[in-house]
């Protein structure tokens, strides 16, 4: 740059159109306005279609949000991308496959109160196992973060994320050993039946067996139900626990600044272990309901959904709790509203396209504070 | 011209007959076709970590999309070669060149234009690069149907030993510009992100490009690429020489550049953005320069790959494998060429060759057990990586003897005067 040139000099149009984002965002807005002339083309032709799709999502969309936020809170105290956190998922979900195919755990109150009502019997059944998996997980990732990030805290950034990678691929390689988990595919059984209601012009009915789904109609299982209910239960508690809770403040001024937290008298190592037990507490539930709804665990099940709740989690602004659930909710919408209306196999290919987007025209995610990169 | 130190030769002599006793020990059958293919994968993967290297060691950019340029790389050249040993038909060949050249062309005169304006944004200009990179590719697919049957007469002229050669070549070298090419249009923008946002920007990057191999059949109309069939009947002309002379060339651009006054810009903007810029360094450009460079080089490896088995499958191509590059970097030690080349043949030679055969029959999944835990225990152990920041001598930089920093005392009392 010439500094003796004035500065007052009237730039051309298109210097002053270069200068400014206004190209770049027609070019977003172009997309964006494809996208909801598609949606609502869709809408208008199909209502209810529409609507089974937006329930899909939800439903999709609330499992990415229990896991995203395990990678939320540890990014936020300890700055960690923790890929072994999809892991952590796929160990939950196995868990519960171990305690209801082969412990049948879940039957344990019927088998103790044969007179209990068989519904309230079920409930506390699928709770227990629910539990069992997200104690596992907690205590996995307790141990994980002792063995593989605390001796490298004061390291280079990058060596606990390779150890990360390293964690990661030995979970999903010793799962794959043919006397963990096999390499196969394991179908899973549910431990409750499913119920499935028809809400259409007739109102709410029980879909029975063989039956057709009149036309017009959405239907609604109790699987969309419970995983909706469990999480947004499991996101009010982590929500009041780290707001009203000493250990939740503390985790709170451990993530704003460590040193200082330190020596205001917080346990930082304590925190930052029950940071990890928390996250990997809500992997694990989110492992059991998913496996629930798409009944089969594979060793390496925990990839895919793992890097969309990271991917969901950047998307509302890493480090924010609130943003984590917003995000997934979206990136849960996007993924079935694209595999619906525009191309399934496309569906993760769009996913990533808008983490791209949104990053471009929000750095640092939606709820995202302003940069607060630490060197 | 100037004369060349001792210690390149030594360097150059010492790699060059290298080569040549790993080439006669695989000619006299010393060395069998497994290990001769593991020590070109080996190599490739050199190339495609030091390109890593480049843009993370030395620029401080936390990539993980090396593995999407890679594939790019792969696919396009393994695609033209495809399309001249089956088909006899240089289309594949004349339509990439064009497009590389005539997109290459635009991005150099756009990059001209927008250097001389006072705050571009880069959404703005990435936009109207993007609309000139889709409206001359198209043009170059025209021009290269046009053009393909007088290549196609020219190059049967040529003995078909030199004409596949040729057109290898050829392959490999648009293939990486062509991977460089798009790693400047997605950088651009992308750039702009912090460290950690960067890293995911990339690794979305690497997955979109999955995704896109695996339909590449249906979608895209490439009936040749097979989608995620795999694509098959790419002829294998990738030898030890060649990998070899690749890997030099990279090795010798890298060290050239890293000595260079854009070297040391380059790691200015590793160490501190800020002061960088305070020092009036152009962060976007260096940091574009280092990043397009990588991607060239990790092109090339690509293109190198697809030649060495003759199979290529989008799934080589999984973001998974997008953190081998990375670990080998940061084993390596961030910021050593040395240990990058080091550590990639180690990885190879331990993962796909020592393992392999000293793990019992029907044990060889346990080789993905056992390597996390070497991975474990090294980082534990030595958290800089093997290297550190050692380097042979050829690749040390000669900086000028550091001046003492107290100063002298008359001096001072001069110029407090």
């Amino acid at each position: 740059m010439n500094r003796s040139e004035p500065m007052s000099k009237t730039p051309s149009l298109f210097e002053s159109l270069v200068q400014q984002r206004t190209l770049g965002y027609l070019l977003l807005g172009l997309i964006l306005l494809v996208a909801i002339w598609r949606l609502g083309n869709a809408l208008l032709e199909n209502p209810s279609l529409f609507l089974q799709q937006v329930t899909n999502g939800l439903q999709i969309g609330f499992v990415y949000a229990l896991i995203a936020l395990g990678y939320t809170m540890v990014y936020g105290i300890v700055r960690l991308i923790n890929f072994a956190h999809g892991d952590v998922f796929m160990v939950g979900a196995f868990t519960s496959f171990y305690a209801i195919s082969r412990m049948q755990l879940h039957l344990w109150p019927r088998v103790l109160f044969p007179n209990l009502n068989p519904f309230l019997g079920d409930a506390i059944g699928t709770v227990t196992v629910v539990l069992l998996s997200m104690v596992v997980c907690a205590l996995l990732a307790v141990t994980i973060e002792r063995v593989a990030y605390k001796p490298l805290r004061n390291a280079p950034r990058i060596s606990a994320l390779i150890t990360a990678i390293g964690v990661s691929f030995f979970l999903e390689y010793f799962g794959a050993l043919n006397f963990v988990y096999t390499a196969n595919y394991i179908t899973y059984r549910r431990p409750f039946d499913v119920v499935t209601w028809v809400i259409g012009n007739q109102g709410v009915q029980v879909l029975q067996r063989g039956q057709e789904v009149p036309p017009g109609a959405i239907i609604f299982s109790n699987i969309s139900f419970i995983i909706i209910i469990v999480s947004i239960i499991l996101l009010v508690l982590l929500q009041y626990f780290v707001k009203n809770t000493r250990t939740g403040k503390a985790m709170r001024a451990t993530a704003y600044d460590r040193q200082t937290a330190r020596l205001m008298g917080v346990d930082v190592d304590a925190t930052i272990s029950t940071t990890f037990a928390i996250g990997a507490a809500l992997a694990g539930a989110a492992g059991v309901l998913y496996a629930i709804a798409y009944p089969q665990v594979v060793f390496w099940m925990g990839i895919i959904p793992g890097l969309k709740a990271f991917v969901a989690a950047v998307l509302g602004g890493i480090g924010s709790i609130p943003g984590a659930v917003v995000g997934a909710l979206i990136l849960g919408q996007a993924e079935t509203l694209s595999a619906a209306y525009i191309s399934t196999p496309m569906r993760d290919a769009i996913a990533f396209s808008i983490l791209i987007i949104v990053l471009l025209v929000r750095p640092t995610g939606i709820f995202g504070e302003a940069q607060r990169e630490k060197a | 011209m100037k004369r060349i130190s001792r210690t390149t030769l030594i360097f150059l002599g010492s790699i060059v007959a290298f080569t040549l006793v790993v080439q006669v020990l695989i000619s006299l059958n010393v060395l069998s076709p497994f290990w001769n293919t593991i020590l070109r994968q080996g190599a490739v993967m050199a190339i495609v970590s030091l390109g890593l290297n480049l843009i993370y060691g030395f620029n401080g950019q936390f990539s993980l999309g090396q593995w999407g340029f890679y594939a790019i790389g792969a696919y396009s050249a393994a695609d033209i070669t495809y399309r001249w040993t089956n088909d006899a038909n240089s289309n594949g060949l004349t339509v990439l060149f064009f497009t590389v050249v005539l997109v290459g062309a635009a991005i150099l005169i756009l990059y001209r234009v927008f250097g001389k304006i006072r705050g571009v944004d880069p959404l703005s200009a990435f936009a109207i690069y993007l609309i000139a990179a889709i409206g001359l590719t198209a043009l170059a697919v025209s021009i290269g149907n046009i053009t393909a049957p007088g290549v196609n007469g020219l190059l049967k002229v040529l003995p078909a030993n030199i004409a596949n050669t040729v057109v290898y070549l050829l392959a490999v070298i648009i293939g990486g510009v062509l991977a460089a090419e798009v790693s400047f249009l997605f950088g651009l923008p992308v750039l702009t992100l912090g460290s950690d946002y960067f890293g995911i920007a990339t690794l979305g990057f690497t997955i979109i490009v999955k995704v896109l191999l695996d339909n590449s059949d249906v979608m895209f109309g490439f009936v040749e690429m097979k989608g995620a069939r795999g694509m098959i009947g790419i002829p294998k002309l990738t030898s030890w020489i060649w990998v070899m002379l690749f890997l030099i060339l990279v090795l010798v651009i890298t060290r050239n550049l890293l000595h260079s006054s854009y070297g040391r810009a380059i790691i200015s903007v590793r160490e501190d953005e800020i002061a960088a810029k305070a020092m009036g360094i152009d962060i976007g450009h260096y940091k574009t320069l280092t990043f397009v460079l990588g991607c060239l080089f990790a092109g090339l490896a690509g293109g190198l790959y697809a030649h060495i088995n003759g199979f290529l499958h989008p799934d080589t191509f999984n973001f998974i494998k997008s953190f081998d590059p990375m670990i080998i970097v940061v084993f390596g030690g961030l910021g050593s060429v040395t240990g990058t080349i080091f550590a990639a043949f180690a990885w190879q030679l331990v993962l796909e060759g020592i393992l392999r055969s000293i793990l019992p029959p029907g044990f060889e999944t346990w080789r993905y057990v056992v390597y996390p835990l070497l991975l474990l225990v090294m980082m534990l152990l030595k958290p800089n990586g093997l290297f550190g920041n050692y380097e042979i001598p050829y690749l040390r930089q000669v900086l000028p003897p550091k001046k003492s920093t107290e100063p002298k005392p008359a001096q001072t009392a001069k110029e407090s005067l």
